[in-house]
């Protein structure tokens, strides 16, 4: 496959749970990535998805560094960006982007679309003034919006009128890597399909890398080359597309792709759903072992006392499951 | 549906026409005592955000219990006991202790069993679901839709179930109504929709979603344009300024819902597969 663009080893991200008003003490740690590790090639569209609670949010924010990790390399274009702070970790951040879900509060209600857009270019030292406006009448018209829109206000704006304000931001700077999260799940259903085909239209246009983070599993095998399943902090399955959906090795994909409903009742009719009793445990104290072997059809012993190592068990077909 | 059911304060909400005839009496005649019969006794209603729909400061027992003293005026005792059968019934372990708890103390699948269970306290003939499993994961939105399922088959009830989703639907009814602006566009048995939809909106919104099952790389369907605002009655078709059949007729006059098979009921005057007039 083609060249390696970000690397991920071994990820962790603890949050600490303190008690105490003055001498705050630490009284627990929220798992929210336990050690994750995957690859990233130069543009691709890597899906991460998984429940809510099961840390791809994170990942996707560490990987950005806007969290520090608490332990783990992410290697991004040759540094690892652990080591990196200040104005060298800034410098990187220009490659490096990311369209967040919820397009109403993630755009600041007193600025311009102009003001928006053009913000990175003017922190980041590439342009000012009328060369920025240029810049952002290009952008505008490049996210499909009409650049004479440049002097409104978010609140003038539908939901996905106004992600495509924060994909133009995102995309100011000419990032080759955009962290996308959620980006559509806050939209309707028939603006989701505008927005999808947007972000395609740009991969193939600007050569774009994505790391797509969603919990719908049909938009992600629309959208994505290859497919990395969280559960609890944990990556317990990656695999291009057609592996991941025709043939799921680990009982939480299966369990998953089962349960996503398919807009066809004749199938509907079909199908044998695979039903995961009880629910997600807490990340707080997450099960020894495999993390899924509270909800595991198949759990044995073995699953209780060592932690599944994450195998290749095709040509990039990893898994992380005692009994695959 | 909530007007139905009179949950729309009025003023400022106002039922201007319509009647909406359940068992034989129209719910919108009843006088305020009537529909307080009606409502969690013969029609429940489970809603979209469990968390929200609970009052955070009750048990959920007591939640459980009121209605039953309330509308089937058992006491306390038998309230106690049936509160923690309906509990289990909705699979919910450890039924007697979990009636203690505040709803906070449930993760979300089981609060929205415990909606059903309180929703299903007095044994109503319809249930209307609005949107219930929208804010859950697949996994527990799986779970959710097996027991509704099931308590459909067991008490023999009619559910109404609103929803955005056309995969879940497509698994657990047997006809549908899609609605669009506040009209009923299209109406059919659930089969007969997804393989022969009508209306340009329903097309759009089916070509619109991507499957599981396939790894076709067709474009999704766009539907242009911006869901209507609701301020203006529209003097034509409501879809018109987003439809790409759209004629002269469609701006000026409001399509009435017709039978075009038996069964099947569409508002819209294009026949989309020859793009001609079909009235």
């Amino acid at each position: 496959m083609s060249e390696v663009l970000l690397q991920v080893q071994n990820l962790v991200k603890y949050f600490p749970i303190k008690r105490g008003i003055i001498f705050k003490r630490e009284v627990g740690r929220v798992h929210a990535v336990d050690d994750v590790t995957f690859d990233i090639y130069r543009g691709e569209t890597l899906g991460l998805v998984g429940e809510s609670g099961c840390g791809k949010s994170t990942t996707g924010r560490t990987i950005l560094q806007l969290y520090r990790p608490s332990s783990g390399r992410i290697v991004f274009d040759g540094d690892n960006l652990v080591d990196l702070q200040g104005e060298a970790l800034r410098l990187k951040r220009r490659r490096m982007q990311m369209i967040f879900q919820d397009p109403y509060a993630s755009l600041n209600p007193r600025m311009t679309v102009g003001e928006i857009i053009s913000e990175p270019l003017i922190v980041h030292g590439i342009a000012k003034g009328q060369k920025a406006e240029a810049e952002v009448m290009r952008l505008l018209g490049l996210v499909g919006l009409n650049p004479a829109f440049i002097n409104r206000f978010p609140h003038e704006f539908s939901g996905g009128q106004r992600q495509r304000i924060g994909i133009a931001r995102a995309l100011a700077l000419n990032p080759s890597l955009v962290v996308c999260d959620e980006p559509i799940s806050a939209l309707d259903v028939s603006i989701q399909a505008q927005v999808v085909n947007l972000l395609g239209d740009l991969q193939t246009q600007l050569g774009l890398t994505y790391l797509f983070i969603a919990h719908d599993l049909s938009m992600v095998r629309y959208i994505c080359t290859r497919v990395a399943v969280m559960y609890l902090g944990v990556i317990v399955e990656l695999g291009n597309r057609e592996d991941l959906y025709e043939t799921p090795l680990h009982p939480y994909t299966q369990a998953l792709i089962s349960a996503v409903p398919i807009p066809d009742p004749v199938k509907e009719e079909q199908r044998q759903r695979i039903l995961l009793s009880g629910d997600v445990p807490s990340p707080i104290n997450p099960p020894t072992g495999c993390r899924f072997r509270t909800r595991c059809p198949l759990a044995a012993d073995v699953c209780a006392e060592q932690r599944p190592e994450f195998r290749e068990m095709k040509l990039g077909h990893w898994v992380a499951c005692h009994k695959v | 549906m909530m007007s139905m059911i009179r949950l729309i304060p009025m003023p400022p909400g106002k039922i201007t026409a319509g009647t909406a005839m359940f068992k034989g009496r129209d719910l919108l005649t009843l006088s305020d005592d009537e529909i307080r019969d009606v409502r969690g006794a013969e029609i429940a209603m489970i809603y979209q955000e469990p968390m929200t729909a609970f009052n955070p400061v009750l048990t959920v027992g007591r939640q459980l219990i009121e209605p039953l003293e309330i509308h089937l005026g058992m006491n306390r005792r038998q309230a106690q006991q049936r509160a923690e059968e309906l509990l289990g019934m909705v699979g919910i372990p450890n039924a007697r202790e979990r009636l203690n708890d505040y709803p906070h103390q449930f993760s979300g699948g089981m609060r929205q069993r415990a909606m059903i269970a309180m929703a299903l306290v007095c044994g109503p003939q319809l249930l209307i679901a609005d949107e219930p499993t929208t804010a859950l994961d697949v996994t527990i939105q799986a779970q959710i839709v097996d027991l509704v399922k099931r308590l459909r088959e067991e008490l023999g009830m009619a559910i109404i179930w609103i929803t955005h989703d056309l995969g879940l639907i497509a698994g657990l009814a047997h006809r549908i109504s899609v609605m669009y602006a506040g009209y009923v566009i299209e109406q059919a048995p659930i089969k007969e929709l997804y393989a022969y939809p009508f209306h340009p909106y329903t097309i759009s919104l089916l070509n619109s979603l991507p499957y599981l099952d396939s790894n076709r790389q067709r474009r999704l369907e766009s539907i242009d344009g911006l869901p209507p605002i609701l301020l203006d009655k529209p003097t034509g078709c409501a879809f018109a300024p987003r439809c790409k059949y759209v004629r002269e007729r469609c701006w000026k006059e409001i399509p009435p819902l017709i039978p075009i098979d038996i069964n099947h009921h569409v508002a819209c005057w294009i026949d989309p597969r020859s793009g001609k007039e079909h009235l």
